[in-house]
């Protein structure tokens, strides 16, 4: 077996495979901002409440319309934003915590979601949408993921400065009198939007397998915001290569293999990454050397 | 010039200062001293306009947003955000700025002479998480320069810091009076408050005493203001007659 055959003939021959390939692009380019913006407000764990949030919008898209793409999509993110921003509302109106809130209405949402999608549509269904299907992905599917993609980038590209103050330093920029919540409706917008992106190919259980897992592998690597989000986009990429080289070779589900490979590399950065991994931080000093 | 006129303000719906008028004079150079929860802090942020007056008038004529700036006592930023020292001071001019606006050289230098004024110049580059506790409020006042303004606002500037980086930010603040900048600071340390502000403002949620610090700071009101906040019912209603006590 050559290398082509190894890496190249796969995409070359079968085209769903292909197909996956762009779909994990498109997502890799978009997670990496939003997954390092994530890691930076410590939000890591509410973007995972917020992807299971987004369910109940995709149920009542899926049965209104019967699978259109863009109803289930729209759904998702009326459902997801409605989620943060109630939380938001919570946090702000009174003294409970955001993450406390943050669980609240996700739990709601997500329970609401499970009996809309059991009591009026079918086990496949719910499969489906719990756990995506990278390698059945529609061309309209793939669009949807495409504009998300483009959508964030630019997205990212215009806010960049405000979304970095207001993630470092938001009482400087509340006094400054400038839009602060701008900048978080915004963020907010663009998180609720690569979820619902990312649950076409990976389900909303792991929507965010190959947006967290490569922002929390890129802190290892790199220090400046920028050079985060392009390292996590480059990690995303590669993992998905490799997964899915690895699950069509092994025959394996898709998703699940390429949010492991993500996993690996997490793990691999946290002990060996150039910065503050454990193999920096707990290698002995030379001049302490005998 | 700030108009204070039966100004009351309270923090969760708790009064925190009572009915209190007097002005801060343009160029001043007030320290605000009193026991904890004298309503000093919740002072600074209704004269910051981040938190609305419960009752009374505050008029800050001719002082739009952009002329004030404030420091917060425990900032509510990320020590561990990855950005630079350089980045941090230079959102000073976020005002000039905004969301796209390219840096200018002028305000590159403006920077540099900043940071070089707070004494960490050759920090530029490095990220915040490496700066100890009194190199970062040092940061934090170069971000000052950069904004400024006509209104200083600082609450506790040295309460984390050592001797040493505290007298260079007093010098800094009194370079800010020569320049006919209005300071106001929340201060604990008396000697600090005798030493360089010229007026003192003394609070214990009433007024004890305003005006040139040596007339404020008395033994008789200091005495005053260390009793009333022994007799502090923490659950008072705004303004309730009883918690006043008549010393």
């Amino acid at each position: 077996m050559t290398v082509h055959d190894l890496i190249v003939a796969p995409f070359a021959d079968h085209g769903a495979l292909r197909r996956a390939l762009v779909a994990c692009i498109a997502l890799a380019l978009g997670g990496g901002p939003v997954g390092t913006l994530l890691v930076l407000r410590r939000m890591s764990l509410m973007g995972d409440s917020l992807s299971h949030a987004v369910l109940p919008g995709v149920a009542v898209g899926y049965l209104v319309t019967g699978g259109s793409i863009g109803a289930m999509s729209l759904g998702g993110v009326v459902a997801g934003l409605a989620v943060a921003l109630l939380s938001g509302l919570v946090t702000r109106l009174t003294p409970a915590h955001e993450d406390a809130s943050f669980a609240a209405f996700f739990l709601i949402s997500l329970a609401a979601g499970v009996l809309i999608v059991t009591r009026a549509g079918r086990d496949e269904d719910l499969v489906h949408i719990l756990f995506g299907d990278l390698l059945a992905l529609s061309p309209d599917g793939l669009v949807l993921l495409a504009a998300v993609s483009t959508v964030t980038v630019v997205g990212v590209a215009l806010l960049y400065r405000p979304l970095i103050v207001d993630c470092f330093d938001p009482q400087f920029l509340r006094a400054a009198g400038a839009a602060g919540s701008v900048a978080y409706v915004g963020f907010l917008l663009l998180v609720v939007l690569n979820l619902v992106g990312a649950y076409q190919a990976m389900g909303t259980l792991m929507a965010l397998g190959l947006i967290m897992l490569p922002a929390a592998a890129a802190r290892f690597w790199a220090r400046a915001v920028w050079s985060l989000m392009l390292t996590s986009s480059g990690l995303a990429l590669a993992a998905s290569v490799a997964g899915l080289l690895i699950a069509h070779h092994a025959g394996l589900p898709a998703g699940s293999t390429i949010v492991l490979v993500a996993g690996a590399v997490y793990l691999l950065s946290v002990a060996f990454g150039p910065r503050d991994s454990l193999r920096v931080r707990y290698r002995r000093p030379a001049h302490l050397r005998a | 010039m700030i108009v204070l006129d039966d100004l009351t303000v309270a923090y969760e719906r708790h009064p925190a200062v009572h009915h209190l008028s007097g002005a801060f004079e343009a160029g001043a150079l007030t320290a605000i001293v009193g026991p904890n929860g004298a309503g000093k802090t919740t002072l600074l942020k209704t004269l910051a306009g981040l938190v609305r007056p419960a009752a009374g008038r505050l008029e800050r004529s001719g002082l739009a947003r952009a002329d004030i700036a404030y420091l917060p006592q425990i900032p509510e930023l990320d020590r561990r955000f990855p950005i630079s020292v350089h980045d941090v001071v230079l959102l000073g001019r976020w005002r000039a700025l905004g969301w796209r606006r390219g840096v200018a050289r002028a305000e590159l230098a403006q920077a540099a002479r900043a940071i070089a004024a707070v004494g960490l110049a050759g920090f530029e580059r490095r990220p915040i998480g490496t700066l100890s506790a009194g190199q970062f409020q040092r940061a934090l006042f170069a971000r000052l320069m950069l904004q400024d303004a006509a209104l200083i606002l600082l609450d506790e500037p040295f309460s984390a810091i050592d001797a040493r980086t505290a007298d260079d930010l007093i010098a800094l603040i009194a370079g800010w009076h020569r320049e006919r900048r209005t300071v106001i600071a929340v201060l604990h340390d008396l000697d600090a408050v005798r030493r360089h502000f010229p007026s003192t403002l003394l609070l214990a949620r009433d007024c004890i005493g305003w005006g040139p610090t040596e007339r404020v700071l008395t033994a008789a009101n200091l005495e005053r203001a260390r009793r009333m906040a022994e007799s502090w019912d923490p659950d008072a209603d705004a303004c309730a007659p009883a918690t006043a006590p008549t010393a």
